[in-house]
């Protein structure tokens, strides 16, 4: 984050007291949600910060991997869903940036941080889209994933945040529902369909069951973010929400899951096998992957567009000096 | 009114197809700006944009198959370049955002006026969609009328590039005025709205929006509708790849 954020928190951090924390957790604890003006510690505001910017430029960056195939979608209507799930993308990236904004940061210094790779993004966006019927897998296993995550969110303790995931889930679920309804279709349809239906959940499966975060034991920032009510779920009972809602479903359409030794436990859950982390942290860092390619885009898309807002600036000024005459 | 002549049919559909190929190459460049917009803000008004224009391009090839049961998806995926009858205006490559603007805000303007007057065809169906398009289309226009003045009076930089762009679009965009083969009967039995009265309309609309913004179009002869450039082919080589692909694939 900026200077700006920086003394901001140190302030706040120079005047907590622990009478303070004390009211600060016994609202949480009753259930209140906290708004912009309420007073909170800094590093609740840190962390939120951090965590909304985070989501919004993952909503920015996922418009690419999708976004390459409106100009490909093979009919007329899955043309239109797919353009209206772009599209919702970067309204959740505006929601959630004006979220940010409640906390004090500003937009310009969230895609700086973004443009410049200081900032991090959903790492699922990373792996390449190879064929139309990642679409549709993206949309049900991703965006399932993202659900379950933002369900989990839409009751977390920040005011915004928490009211920003409720609209978001809602469309969401379209996005999930237009998603399996596809693979749903081509796992049906022509061999080939299948065929582009089985190769698309073989390479996007195990990053889905990634995206919902380390273990719970490796996860560095889980601690403070339950405690404070910002997660109310651990990343493993999320994964395992997701598990089970999912395997069954893909397993009936006579799909394979690319995983051995994935199985049910007495309870009924559904046991993944081992999670080759080294790939997901090679991701997350940029290692392999298209981080550079992505990152590339956006900043080609920020530098062209330059001239637009100097132009918007130029235009409101001179609006504004008109009016002043 | 549901009696149509053989002739009327056809210059129905030779309309309706061309009303829905143009919609259907703008909606594709607009969208190639999803993602890569100057401002988020533009990623979700010209996606939104881009979306009516397929949304309208689909209701004109509906009303189309109403009159010969041709396939929408057929037509819009398994046509080649030869069999496209858009003007070149909306082939023209996406360019930069003041390119972007400018032709959709000349293309607004015909189509609104279009509309508009298509509203009186006593060809129900037409009538019909014409006014549900045309709700969306007011608000294409005022969006990208205000572009126009927005990138005109900026900065030198965003004023010459609108004023190349205008120069650029000019001719291609007297081109949408020219009437179709065939089109005739449907105009002279009033189905079908004079080409020649939008242009009459059209014409002082735009250019009154272009002097408040400082700009004056070129002299220019119109680029004949059925003159395509050569970007047609690789635009339909991209929209069509996954489509063509699959052949014995129907349904998607």
């Amino acid at each position: 984050m900026t200077a700006t954020l920086k003394i901001q928190a140190n302030t706040d951090q120079h005047t907590e007291t622990a009478e303070q924390h004390a009211a600060f957790e016994a609202r949480i604890a009753g259930g209140e949600k906290i708004e912009p003006g309420d007073w909170m510690p800094a590093e609740y505001r840190r962390q939120l910060i951090r965590m909304i910017s985070q989501h919004a430029h993952s909503e920015v960056v996922g418009m690419l991997p999708e976004g390459e195939w409106i100009s490909r979608a093979p009919s007329l209507r899955r043309k239109l869903i797919l353009m209206a799930k772009v599209q919702d993308e970067a309204g959740h990236g505006q929601y959630l940036y004006h979220a940010a904004e409640t906390l004090g940061a500003t937009r310009e210094e969230m895609v700086d941080a973004l443009l410049s790779g200081k900032a991090k993004y959903s790492s699922i966006f990373n792996y390449p889209t190879q064929s139309w019927a990642d679409v549709g897998m993206i949309g049900w296993l991703v965006d399932g994933a993202a659900i379950k995550n933002q369900t989990m969110l839409a009751g977390c303790s920040y005011g915004p945040y928490s009211r920003a995931m409720v609209r978001i889930c809602s469309e969401e679920t379209f996005h999930h529902k237009q998603g399996k309804e596809m693979i749903v279709q081509y796992a049906a349809g022509t061999p080939e369909q299948r065929a582009l239906a089985q190769d698309a959940l073989t390479r996007w499966w195990w990053p889905s069951v990634m995206m919902l975060g380390p273990h719970d034991k490796d996860s560095t920032n889980s601690g403070v973010m339950s405690n404070w009510g910002i997660k109310t779920k651990s990343n493993d009972q999320v994964r395992q929400e997701y598990l089970n809602e999912h395997v069954p479903e893909l397993l009936e359409l006579g799909l394979t899951l690319p995983d051995a030794d994935l199985h049910q436990d007495a309870d009924g859950n559904w046991i993944h096998g081992p999670i080759n982390w080294d790939e997901f942290w090679d991701v997350v860092k940029g290692k392999t992957g298209l981080n550079k390619e992505r990152l590339a885009t956006r900043n080609a898309a920020h530098d062209d567009g330059a001239w637009v807002r100097e132009a918007m600036l130029a235009y409101g000024n001179r609006l504004r000096a008109q009016a002043a005459d | 009114m549901t009696d149509l002549t053989a002739e009327q049919t056809q210059a129905l559909i030779a309309r309706l197809t061309t009303l829905a190929d143009d919609d259907l190459l703008l909606s594709h460049r607009d969208a190639e700006w999803t993602g890569h917009a100057p401002i988020l803000e533009e990623d979700i008004a010209l996606a939104n944009i881009a979306q009516d224009e397929l949304g309208h391009a689909m209701g004109w090839l509906e009303l189309r198959k109403t009159l010969d049961g041709s396939d929408p998806d057929v037509l819009a995926f398994r046509r080649g370049p030869e069999k496209f009858c858009n003007s070149a205006l909306t082939e023209l490559p996406k360019g930069d955002w003041a390119f972007t603007m400018v032709r959709q805000y000349l293309f607004d303007a015909w189509e609104a006026l279009w509309q508009d007057a298509a509203k009186a065809s006593p060809y129900g169906p037409l009538a019909q969609a014409a006014a549900l398009a045309l709700r969306e289309k007011r608000f294409h226009l005022q969006h990208t009328a205000l572009w126009v003045e927005r990138l005109a009076l900026g900065t030198p930089e965003s004023e010459w590039r609108t004023r190349e762009a205008l120069n650029a679009v000019w001719p291609y965009a007297l081109g949408l005025f020219e009437p179709l083969d065939g089109e005739r009967s449907g105009i002279d039995a009033g189905l079908l709205p004079d080409p020649a009265q939008i242009k009459a309309r059209w014409l002082p609309l735009v250019t009154a929006h272009f002097e408040r913004c400082g700009l004056t179009p070129p002299n220019a002869v119109p680029v004949a509708r059925g003159t395509h450039t050569e970007h047609l082919a690789p635009l339909l080589t991209e929209f069509q790849d996954v489509n063509r692909q699959y052949a014995e694939v129907t349904v998607w």
